[in-house]
């Protein structure tokens, strides 16, 4: 039985990650995630938890410890965010290319210059192109929820690849809901033992990790390539199995309010759920507004969002990270949906704003104020972004 | 003489690239570096080995009569042989097609 209680995110994620039967836990502590990684040291070190812990010296070495321990064929669990990830991002790399289904939770923070612990998405949008699945959560019981279903997702013989799952940092990391943690019998019954294709083995020696040369190099990133294409239905397929399970479903773009709605919020994060709240505040005064929220920005569900959004005749999207491109095209999210609906023949009349930038509140005001100015906007006068709530 | 297949298309490469028989360098012709050929003269020769042993490859090994001949399969053409033969045995010689 799960058993409802009010806990910190962070802890949770741990006490969740240490249900998942975890083998090898290999970080380094760096804020908002310190409470992820500190709990379970704890877990390990009070007994409660059979793994080892890797106290290592830096992210650069918890990722290469994890990239060994899970070629090994350990579960194997780490945690980072911000310049830590940044650190490790070389890894990174290698982990998905080497197929090794390593789970990170990566508690988002900002990236330095000027040095700020606090939220936005500057870390998950640096991890975009490394080729791990990063699954994204926007409360307490997703961030849980997501944990577990990260360890499955990668550790699925059809998939093979390294899983992130993203919380907000402080938003979620610090703060303490009621959520529910299923017990350990329910997790091993919907997670089976990892047993990978290939691990390194003395009676079955294997080399992992070898030269490409240009001969080769283009036929391993395409292999690498359509893994991670394979991987969408079956994430997916593991997220109704959940569903039938634990009675929570999720789906690789989820909608609120988005089927008569004439403007659409596009948002990934702990935003999500205070536009929601914006948006039925919109509606009682008849604005026909809803919201996409994207789950897995890795694969890119662009098909589903399509479908989702598609027919809206207004798009507010959302960025919570800054991309120095120049100022011509948009920031990172708004750029993936614009070619989504592009390629499909869409072009609905498109803002895309950067808020939430290292930690500053998102408030239902300022998406009321962004709707607004796309509703009313003439089509050619919309900028590739604007800055939100900035001072000028 | 190894057989040339380190070339794989992508629907063949196992999970993660993992190599899976060990020892397969030797099927990795790296021949077609080369821009220079080592050859030996064997009336110089004295059957020492030094180009056996200081060969960073597999290119030479000793035949029935104690000499030690190329495999160009392996020889990239770095010319360490050449540069550490005592009796100035081994020319490397341009490469033609």
């Amino acid at each position: 039985m799960s058993k409802r209680i009010g806990i910190e995110v962070s802890l949770a994620v741990a006490e969740t990650v240490g249900l998942c039967d975890v083998d090898v836990i290999a970080a380094y502590p760096i804020t908002p995630q310190t409470h992820i990684v500190e709990h379970l040291s704890e877990l390990v070190a009070d007994g409660h938890l059979d793994a080892e812990f890797v106290p290592v010296e830096s992210e650069h070495s918890a990722m290469s410890a994890c990239i060994g321990s899970s070629a090994a064929g350990a579960r194997t669990f780490t945690s980072t965010c911000s310049q830590g990830y940044a650190l490790m991002s070389e890894l990174c790399y290698i982990a998905s290319a080497l197929r090794l289904p390593i789970v990170m939770a990566v508690a988002n923070r900002a990236l330095s210059a000027p040095i700020n612990i606090w939220n936005d998405h500057s870390d998950l949008m640096y991890a975009r192109d490394t080729g791990w699945i990063q699954l994204i959560s926007e409360n307490g019981q997703e961030a849980v929820d997501m944990s577990i279903l990260a360890f499955r997702i990668g550790e699925d013989k059809r998939i093979s690849l390294p899983v992130q799952v993203n919380l907000d940092g402080f938003t979620m990391s610090h703060v303490i809901e009621p959520l529910s943690i299923p017990d350990a019998q329910e997790v091993r019954k919907f997670l089976p033992p990892f047993k990978p294709a290939l691990r390194l083995d003395p009676a079955k020696p294997v080399s992992m990790g070898g030269v490409g040369m240009p001969d080769i190099y283009t036929e391993c990133r395409k292999a690498q390539d359509e893994a991670l294409r394979a991987s969408k239905p079956v994430i997916q397929e593991i997220f109704d199995d959940f569903a039938r399970q634990f009675g929570r479903q999720y789906k690789l773009v989820e909608t609120y309010k988005t089927e008569d709605a004439d403007t659409i919020i596009v948002a990934i994060g702990s935003i999500a759920q205070t536009a929601m709240t914006a948006i039925d505040s919109m509606r009682a005064r008849g604005r026909k507004v809803g919201i996409a929220r994207i789950r897995v920005f890795r694969p890119f569900p662009a098909a589903e969002l399509v479908g989702a959004i598609g027919g809206a005749k207004n798009l507010v999207l959302l960025d919570r990270s800054t991309a120095f491109a120049g100022g011509e095209v948009s920031g990172p999210v708004a750029l993936e949906v614009k070619s989504a609906l592009f390629d499909k023949g869409f072009s609905p009349k498109v803002g895309n704003f950067l808020v939430g930038l290292g930690g500053r509140d998102v408030t239902g005001q300022n998406f009321e104020e962004m709707v607004e100015r796309v509703a009313s906007a003439n089509n050619g006068d919309i900028p590739a972004y604007e800055f939100i709530n900035v001072r000028e | 003489m190894a057989k040339e297949t380190g070339i794989k298309r992508w629907k063949e490469l196992n999970p993660g690239m993992a190599v899976t028989s060990p020892g397969n360098a030797a099927e990795l012709k790296t021949g077609d570096w080369r821009s220079m050929q080592p050859e030996t003269d064997r009336d110089k020769c004295i059957k020492c080995g030094q180009c056996y042993i200081f060969c960073p490859d597999m290119v030479y090994s000793k035949d029935e009569d104690g000499y030690y001949v190329q495999n160009y399969y392996w020889c990239k053409g770095c010319g360490i042989c050449a540069k550490e033969c005592p009796v100035d045995a081994i020319r490397m010689l341009q490469e033609v097609d």
